[in-house]
Order: C-alpha cells, then structure tokens, then sequence
C-alpha cells in the first residue's frame, strides 16, 4: 500500500474515533432542561442525559478496538505488535491438524495394500478420504458422471491396479482426444462415426463404416489399436464395449470425433500425504473387486 | 414558535405510499416465490426467466429500492414538509422523482429476469439504468434540501438529518461502486478488479444497509415515533451523538463481509473492529425510540400502530446486536455463508424495515386521503396484520438460524481421521427442514402484506369498518396509565 494510502486509512480510522470521543465528552452534561423549545409540526424534544450504561458500552468498544489493533494489526501498513497474519494462524492450523492425525496415517500407511483392503476400519478412512476429496467429481457412489469415470466397474482408462491407481492419484492423469473435423471433413466425421458404433455392436450403417475404415488405420489405430481396444499407456479408452466417458450415441461419437475431448484427472500430491494416498488407492481398487 | 400551516404537496406522497404498497406485495411475492424454490427446486417451472438466480436479484432489489425506496421518499417528501413548515421546492421536480424512480423499477424487473446484469450483489442494474438512477436521485437531493433551504423554523429536525444523511451517503456509494466502462447497451466491465473490486462491492454493500435501510429508516422512525405517540422525543443529545456516531462509524465496516478472503488482513482486522464500535451509536437510535414511546405503553393495548413501531425498534436493536457479533471472525467463519447470515438480513428487513414502514404507512395514508391520522379502514385488521408480520418475522429467522448454525457445525464437523464427517449435499438435505418452516414464515408475512393491501384500498375508497364492540361482549376496565 502506497504511503498516501496508509495515511488515509491511519489518520481517517484514528481521526473518527477522537471524533467519538469528543461527541460524548461535549454532550456528558447531566443537566436536564426539559424540552429544547424546539418544536417541528407539534413534536418537542426532550434533552435526557446520555444514558451512562451506553456511553460506558461506547467507550468500551473503542477502547477494545485499539487494542485489538494495536494486537492483530489494522492501521494500513503497521503491522500489529501480535505479528499476527492470517495465512501464518491458517499454515499452524493445518499442521496442528495434520500432526494430529500422522499417526493414524502412519500405521495405515505401514499396512500393505492387500491387507488394507481386509481392514474395516482402514476402509471407513479410505471411504471418508473419498468422499472429501473425490466425490465431487466422481459421485458418492463412485458411479461416475458425464466426463468422469464411474470407478465401480472393471473398465479401467489407465489401469486398474493398485499402483497404476496410485500413479493416477498422485501425478494425476491428461487424456486428449484430438479434433478430427478439420483432418476427416464432415462427410468422414460421420462415416467415422458409424465405424466407431460398428465396433461396439451399436446399429450402424455397414457402408459408411466401411468407408472409413482406411482412416481409422491411419489415424486411429495408433491410440485406440487396430481392434479398437484402447491403449492403457495413453488413457485411451476401449471402443468395443458399452462404457462412454463421453456418450456412445450417434451424436455424441460425432461430437467427439469433431470437436475432441480433454480429459483431466487432477494430481493429489500437493494435497494429500503419501500414507493417505496408499489409504485411499487401496479403497478404490476395492470398489471394482 | 407558532407558524402559519402552509398547503403542503401531498400528492406526490400520495402516490410513493400506494408505490410502497404495490412493490411490498410483488417484492415479497417474489421472496416467497425463491423460498418457495429452495425448498421444491421445481417451482422455477425449467423456465430460465423464473430461475432462483434471476430472480434472487429482483427480490432484493424490489424489496430495498423499490419497497423500501419508495417508503422513504414518501416519508422524506411528507416528513420534510411538515418539519420545515413548507410545501416542496418543487412539485414539478418530485413528480420527476416519482416516475423516474418507478421507470427504474420497471427496467429491474425487465432487465433482471432477463439475466442482464452487473453481478455486483445490490447493484445488479446496468449502467443505463445507473444513470437514470443518479438523475432521479440528484433531483430527490434538490428536492429535499431545497426544501429545507426554505423552512420556516430555525432548526431543522433530526427525521430530517437522517434522511439527508440517506440522500449523501446513497449517492456517495452509488456513483463509485457502479463505475464502469459500458461495452454495449446492456453489458458493461466495473473499473475495479480483484480484491479492489470486492471491497469496494461491500464498501457499497455494507453501506447500503447503513444509509439506506438504517439512516433512512430512522428518520421514518423519528418523526412517526412521537407522532403517533404522541410524545416528545426522549434526548436530543442522544440523537446529535448517535447520529454523527452513526454516520462516521459505518463506513469502516464494510470489510466484516470479506473476512477469510484474499482481502488483505488489515482491512479485515479494522473491519472487525469498527463494526463492533458501531454497536453503540446504533443502539442510540434505539435507546431514543424506546424511551419515546415509554410513558404512552397503554396505548399498546388500543393502538396497533405504536405496537408496529415498538416491535421494529426492537427487531432494529436486535439486529444490530446480532451484526456486530457476526463481524467477529471466529463467530463469522461458523456464520459465513450460511443461512445465519439470511436470517440476519431478514431480521432487519422484515422485522425492522418492512415493520416500522408499516406502521408510518397507518399513520400515513388516512392523512393522505382526507382522514385523521392511523384513522384506517379497520384497525383490526392492522392489529391482524401486526401478528402475522411478528409471527411471520418469528418463524422466518429462526428457522434461519437453526439452519446456519446447522450448516456451520455439520461444514466444520471432522471424524477421528480428520476428515470432514459430511459432504456439502448432506449438509443441504439437513436444511431442507428448515427451508419449509422459512417458506411458512414468509408466507404468513406476505398475507399480512396482502391484509393491508386490502385495508388501504378500502381506506382510499373512503370506507370504515364499523367496529364497536357489542354490548354483550364483557370488557375489562383498562388499567391506569401511570401503572405502566
């Protein structure tokens, strides 16, 4: 904050409240008058003393707000004698939180994975940790949504495995299907398209499927492999079964096809500790099995 | 000091108090309307006009400028004239103030559901709309203080502060929080950006509530107050200091509603602290309304009025207890977000602004059609609309506050692993509850606004209620006055 700035806050904060101090020292007379003499419309006024409880209240509460200022900070750039900031109270309280609860981690993160997976109690953790931190995503029930995978189910983009999980988890996960408008044109966007529904046993025009077969070999085949059964190395999803991250109708493979999609797991690391990321890896794989 | 009555220009106040009761119902119905959607989320019909966010802003903005907007020019336009001893400046110019303002209102309530908007939460209206703002209200400025400029008695009275206090400050906040570069006709970028622009958002925000829906409706309450009681007001020492307390404390306050927020720590910590030394000048304004109305307590056995006006006072102190403990920040981060902070407003709105217009608008609008003052079509059915809006008021903030605290804790909850017990939609689930009791509250509210919709056309249409109670009906002696 530039001076001028830290000036006006100082001297405007400071400047009002001997403001204060002033109206009730200048109106602390105990005399009663009566009325003012005053009269507007048929109303008079009478001229009763401050009550003293509120004057007291008043003082009070600024004499507290120069302590608390003078403590936690407030005029501009003085930092209070407290050397109180926010960011600091939040960083003590997260690692109170978080040396609070490193032993339960600790012994869960000691347990293999195998046996994690027997543990009921591990289980519950591996549950709650779910629930915070993946089920915006991928539901409550691990169903999944449009664009986010169920984790229910045996169909796994990048592996299943308890390790391939906890790479997912801690490095997170692009997928990128590129836009193949502009390199099929319209006309090959829907012969595609018919190829694609060809290949999961969806009705399908055979002609047009037909037609676009060379490019599949050409352009496809490199992710999605020559039979359509998707390449876990790239997150490339397997084409011949019933399961769309994205939609397996007509429209939505054209869409697809069309426009691309991205796909963005989020890595943890940054947010969760190893131990509870082999808790949390563990639960997940047991969701399928 | 005796002075000539002069020919006072009630027209105009005519037409600002029928305004006040039109835009009550369609405000609320609105809130009802959203109440009604948080608790069926079907009930916005899948129509995108209908939808909570569009129609969220029209609320508010209904109930504040337009209600409430219109609550206070009527009783400026009345109150200025009375305590000054002088017709308007102008008639010409208030009447520009009356339409413009009503062709601001209609521009919200096309612009809004149409999803236009600033998103700047109370000043959703785009810059066209802002300028027609700042023209009306330039001409309510020239309006009001030229007519204090030719009162006929040596000071001016204190309604008369606030409410110039609420013409200052509104226009002060209103033209630097609505600076913006206009892209099209309805599309504009505000100047500020990142934490500036927040703060100066609740610079305006906070401020919105100070001048508009506190100062402004003080000045309602000092002159209906000892009006309607019939008493003076209790210390004019109390007023000055309050008053001046008032309007040099709430500015800094504004921060409380940025706590925990990349909004640097300083502002937040001064925040904090100023808006508990605002506890006190706004008790102030509650202490002199009490204490107006101590010594004419009998009257609130016969006069529903005086029972409006001591149950917006009350709901006002209330209000401004409970604002003060919210900007503390470990109270805040339970409150924030939450339902709490509903309730809060509503407790001000409904139990303190809506409440004490009303009983101004029964003291009111028989004087504007030819009769003595309060002397309305039928006094029970103010008396009715007294318990629904009390009971309505009631149901609605507690249910609030059930819910916020519910969420608070639930939000906050951690299991033995240190991982939060609920997701957010559980947390959601638990408020359903309370959704429908707030749905019950407001409704009970909007019937009571609907019960005086009714009693002032039958008012206007120069009608009374024979209401003498039958000789068979036993009555009780009153009390004496002097055991109160």
């Amino acid at each position: 904050m530039s001076a001028g700035w830290h000036w006006f806050v100082v001297l405007g904060t400071l400047l009002s409240l001997a403001f204060m101090a002033w109206l009730l020292f200048a109106n602390r007379h105990k005399d009663n008058k009566g009325t003012t003499g005053h009269s507007w419309d048929g109303i008079e006024e009478l001229d009763n003393p401050l009550p003293m409880w509120w004057v007291g209240m008043f003082v009070a509460s600024i004499i507290f707000m120069l302590l608390y200022v003078a403590y936690y900070g407030g005029l501009g750039n003085w930092d209070g004698g407290g050397n109180w900031s926010s960011t600091a109270q939040h960083d003590a309280e997260v690692a109170q939180h978080e040396a609070r609860f490193a032993p339960l981690y600790a012994e869960l993160g000691s347990i293999s994975e195998g046996d994690l997976q027997s543990d009921r109690r591990a289980m519950q953790v591996g549950r709650r940790l779910y629930l915070n931190n993946c089920s915006t995503c991928h539901g409550v029930n691990a169903n999944g949504a449009f664009g986010f995978p169920n984790l229910t189910d045996e169909e796994w983009q990048w592996g299943g495995d308890y390790q391939a999980i906890r790479t997912t988890l801690i490095d997170g996960r692009v997928a990128a299907m590129p836009p193949w408008g502009p390199a099929l044109g319209e006309d090959g966007v829907v012969n595609m398209t018919h190829y694609v529904l060809k290949l999961s046993g969806q009705d399908h025009d055979a002609d047009k499927a037909a037609a676009a077969k060379p490019q599949y070999d050409m352009l496809c085949v490199a992710c999605h492999g020559a039979e359509g059964k998707g390449n876990k190395v790239f997150g490339s999803p397997d084409l011949t079964n019933d399961i769309w991250l994205y939609g397996g109708s007509e429209e939505q493979i054209n869409f697809t096809l069309t426009h691309g999609r991205n796909g963005n797991m989020p890595a943890q690391s940054d947010i969760l500790s190893e131990d509870k990321i082999h808790v949390l890896a563990a639960y997940i794989r047991s969701l399928s099995q | 000091m005796t002075v000539e009555e002069p020919t006072y220009d009630l027209g105009v106040v005519r037409y600002f108090a029928i305004a006040t009761i039109v835009w009550g119902i369609v405000g609320m119905g609105v809130g009802l309307l959203l109440a009604g959607q948080l608790a069926w989320p079907a009930l916005n019909f899948d129509i995108a006009y209908l939808s909570y966010g569009r129609l969220r802003p029209l609320h508010t903005n209904a109930v504040i400028f337009a209600f409430g907007g219109s609550a206070l020019m009527a009783s400026a336009f009345y109150v200025v004239q009375r305590t000054c001893h002088t017709p308007l400046l102008s008639r010409g110019l208030a009447w520009f103030v009356f339409w413009g303002w009503q062709l601001v209102i209609l521009s919200a309530a096309i612009t809004l559901p149409l999803g236009i908007t600033t998103s700047k939460e109370y000043a959703e209206l785009e810059w066209p709309i802002d300028i027609l703002i700042t023209l009306v209200w330039v001409a309510f400025a020239i309006s009001f203080f030229g007519t204090i400029a030719k009162r006929k008695v040596e000071h001016i009275y204190v309604a008369n502060w606030f409410f110039g206090a609420l013409i200052i400050g509104v226009a002060i906040l209103h033209i630097f929080n609505s600076l913006a570069l206009p892209v099209s006709m309805t599309k504009s970028y505000s100047i500020y950006s990142g934490s500036v622009d927040a703060m100066v958002q609740w610079w305006y925000g906070h401020n919105a509530v100070g001048f508009f829906l506190t100062a402004g409706f003080l000045g309602i309450m000092y002159y209906f107050v000892p009006k309607q009681a019939g008493r003076p007001i209790y210390s004019y020492r109390l007023s000055i200091v309050h008053f001046w307390a008032l309007i040099a404390i709430y500015v800094w306050a504004g921060p409380h509603h940025l706590h925990y927020t990349s909004l640097p720590d300083w502002a937040q910590s001064l925040g904090m602290a100023m808006s508990l030394v605002l506890l006190a000048p706004s008790w102030g304004g509650m202490i002199n309304g009490i204490m107006t109305l101590s010594g004419a307590w009998d009257k609130l056995r016969t006069d529903p009025i005086i029972k409006f006006l001591i149950v917006s006072i009350s709901f006002y102190g209330m209000s401004t207890f409970e604002g003060p403990m919210m900007s503390i920040k470990t109270i805040n981060a339970l409150s924030h977000n939450t339902d709490w902070t509903i309730g809060h407003v509503h407790s001000g709105a409904l139990g303190w602004v809506a409440m004490v217009t009303m009983g101004a608008m029964y003291h009111l609008i028989p004087i504007l059609f030819g009769r003595k003052a309060g002397e309305m079509y039928s006094v029970k059915l103010i008396n009715l609309h007294f318990w629904l809006a009390t009971l309505g008021t009631v149901i609605y903030i507690a249910s609030m506050w059930v819910n916020g605290l519910l969420q608070g804790l639930m939000w906050r909850a951690t299991s033995i692993d240190g991982t939060l017990t609920y997701s957010f939609a559980e947390a959601v689930e638990a408020s359903y509850p309370g959704y429908y009791a707030r749905f019950i509250g407001g409704a009970i509210f909007f019937i009571g606004m609907c019960v005086m919709a009714f009693n002032v056309y039958m008012t206007t249409q120069g009608k009374t209620r024979d209401e003498t109670v039958s000789p068979s009906t036993p009555m009780l002696e009153p009390a004496t006055a002097g055991g109160a």
